[in-house]
């Protein structure tokens, strides 16, 4: 059974088709982290649910100084572009399945309790074992 | 045999005698699961006289106590219990039913995988979920949620044992996870299976898993990186494991009713057999491949048989093997992987080197990635 990371970007995919939460009323945001919330039941009665994270955004770069220096940080970027707010991993069977929750997630409720339409990233994960039948079909 | 073998070896007896007695398989299954929990704790200080009879007077037990609970649910001042109808204690196909049950074709693989782990192979939900990296809770509610979906389904008629076969063999392919070693597992499932069921399939997978497994020990590097077969070290294969499958195989093939898992077997015993790459009888290999394409025509076997075809007619006939099988074979990069092989084999370097970073950016595990990275190296620096 494949496991597959639902990326949430803010304002990140193919293009930016909705406001930005700081244009939604207090209502709106609290029917859409609840919807998040549900999103999560709704895998563990499925038998789905592997992992839900929210990311701060408040993120630095970090990148190795070289020897004997300290590690050199950039950041944080409050205006970054794209940035990483969340995820859920899954375990389903199949890509399809996959693609469903991706899009039941998309439906989330925004400003005037309109769906989203976000983009997610979709992202198979590597398979743990590494010892299929490797010489034989499969 | 330590006292975790032993559980999981009784676990579907308890499993089938409740149900032959007349409990629901759902519930029964879930007062043997506690039971098994149970011994798992008291075991090891108080090993009991009678194993199979401990484990069942404790899963009657709980099986009492969850309808007790029941009943207090239904807010009955006073609960009356069936005794579950007297039958047969003693029958032979047990596992056979069982796993016809948790192999029932409603549901999805993984949904089957879960439940035949539990309910026949006696794993503890906890260990599953180890094993396929999932918390405890989401196994949990698949196993549930399985077995709401066979609610219903009587144990008595056998079904399609083809459907059984399949999900062993999924099994067997999750190879290691946690600290449950899955492919283990599915060769003692099979094992059982053949002890109930004359079917030479049964036989050709117990043979093909046990041949395949032999290899274990030579497949990965000390750093657990993948070695393939011509380079691995024959001599830590294991000879009596290799004994057990070839015999079990000749077994099989004696009831002359050949299907794919014997033919995979006879390709499997084939490898083993040869005393170095180099020994390796391909043309015999080959010709069990085109009986395999011929029976089954699956893409991946034709994928399979063109490697063959390469060390037969040399790697470009191989290649010329491969045609077609762009379009019918959903995992591409098994055959960007073979494509790099054989054109390594035929000295077409870039092209080799083309094809397996090709087949690296489509890998579906890490190991296999960095193995076809580690090829597509070679090929471009020699």
């Amino acid at each position: 059974m494949p496991k597959y990371l639902i990326l949430k970007h803010y304002r990140g995919g193919p293009e930016q088709n909705y406001a930005p939460m700081n244009e939604w009323t207090a209502e709106e945001v609290r029917t859409h982290i609840a919807f998040q919330h549900h999103v999560a039941d709704m895998l563990r009665e499925r038998g789905e649910f592997v992992d839900a994270q929210a990311l701060s955004p408040a993120g630095s770069y970090v990148q190795y100084g070289g020897p004997d220096a300290a590690p050199k940080v950039d950041g944080p970027f409050p205006e970054a572009k794209e940035l990483i707010a969340g995820w859920y991993v899954i375990d389903v069977d199949s890509v399809e399945r996959a693609h469903e929750v991706a899009a039941y997630v998309s439906s989330a409720p925004g400003k005037g309790g309109e769906p989203v339409y976000e983009w997610l990233e979709v992202r198979p994960f590597m398979d743990e074992a590494g010892e299929k039948l490797l010489d034989l079909p499969e | 045999m330590t006292d975790t073998e032993l559980i999981r070896g009784l676990a579907p007896q308890v499993l089938g005698i409740l149900v032959r007695r007349g409990t629901h398989f759902a519930a029964a299954e879930d007062a043997v699961q506690e039971a098994l929990l149970e011994a798992h704790l008291s075991w090891p200080d108080r090993p009991p006289d009678d194993p199979l009879g401990w484990l069942i007077t404790v899963a009657r037990r709980k099986l009492i106590d969850a309808q007790r609970a029941e009943a207090a649910r239904r807010r009955r001042e006073e609960a009356t219990f069936d005794e579950p109808a007297p039958g047969p204690t003693e029958t032979a196909d047990d596992t056979l039913l069982l796993l016809f049950m948790c192999c029932h074709p409603a549901l999805s693989p993984a949904s089957a995988i879960a439940l035949t782990l539990r309910a026949v192979g006696g794993l503890t939900t906890r260990e599953i979920a180890e094993a396929f990296l999932v918390p405890e809770a989401t196994m949990a509610q698949r196993i549930s949620r399985a077995k709401k979906t066979i609610a219903g389904e009587p144990l008595t008629a056998p079904g399609d044992v083809a459907v059984v076969l399949r999900v062993l063999y999924l099994i067997f392919n999750e190879g290691y996870g946690g600290r449950v070693d899955l492919a283990a597992e599915a060769i003692r499932l099979t094992r059982q299976l053949a002890l109930e069921c004359s079917e030479p399939e049964v036989a050709g997978l117990l043979a093909l898993m046990v041949l395949h497994h032999a290899r274990r020990a030579a497949r990965t590097d000390a750093d657990g990186a993948l070695v393939p077969l011509d380079l691995q070290d024959r001599s830590r294969w294991d000879r009596a494991a290799i004994g057990e499958g070839v015999r079990i195989l000749q077994g099989a093939l004696a009831q002359e009713r050949r299907g794919e898992y014997q033919i995979m077997a006879a390709i499997a015993a084939l490898h083993d057999d040869a005393a170095s790459a180099e020994d390796t009888d391909w043309a015999q290999i080959l010709e069990w491949y085109d009986e395999l394409v011929a029976l089954t025509d699956n893409p991946a076997a034709a994928l399979s048989r063109a490697v063959a075809v390469g060390e037969v007619d040399g790697p470009l006939a191989g290649l010329r093997a491969l045609d077609g099988l762009d379009e019918r074979l959903p995992e591409h990069h098994r055959l960007d992987a073979v494509r790099a092989h054989l054109h390594e084999r035929a000295g077409n370097v870039a092209a080799a080197a083309e094809c397996f970073t090709r087949a690296a950016s489509g890998a579906r595990s890490a190991a296999e990635r960095d193995h076809l990275l580690l090829r597509a190296a070679r090929a471009r620096n020699g």
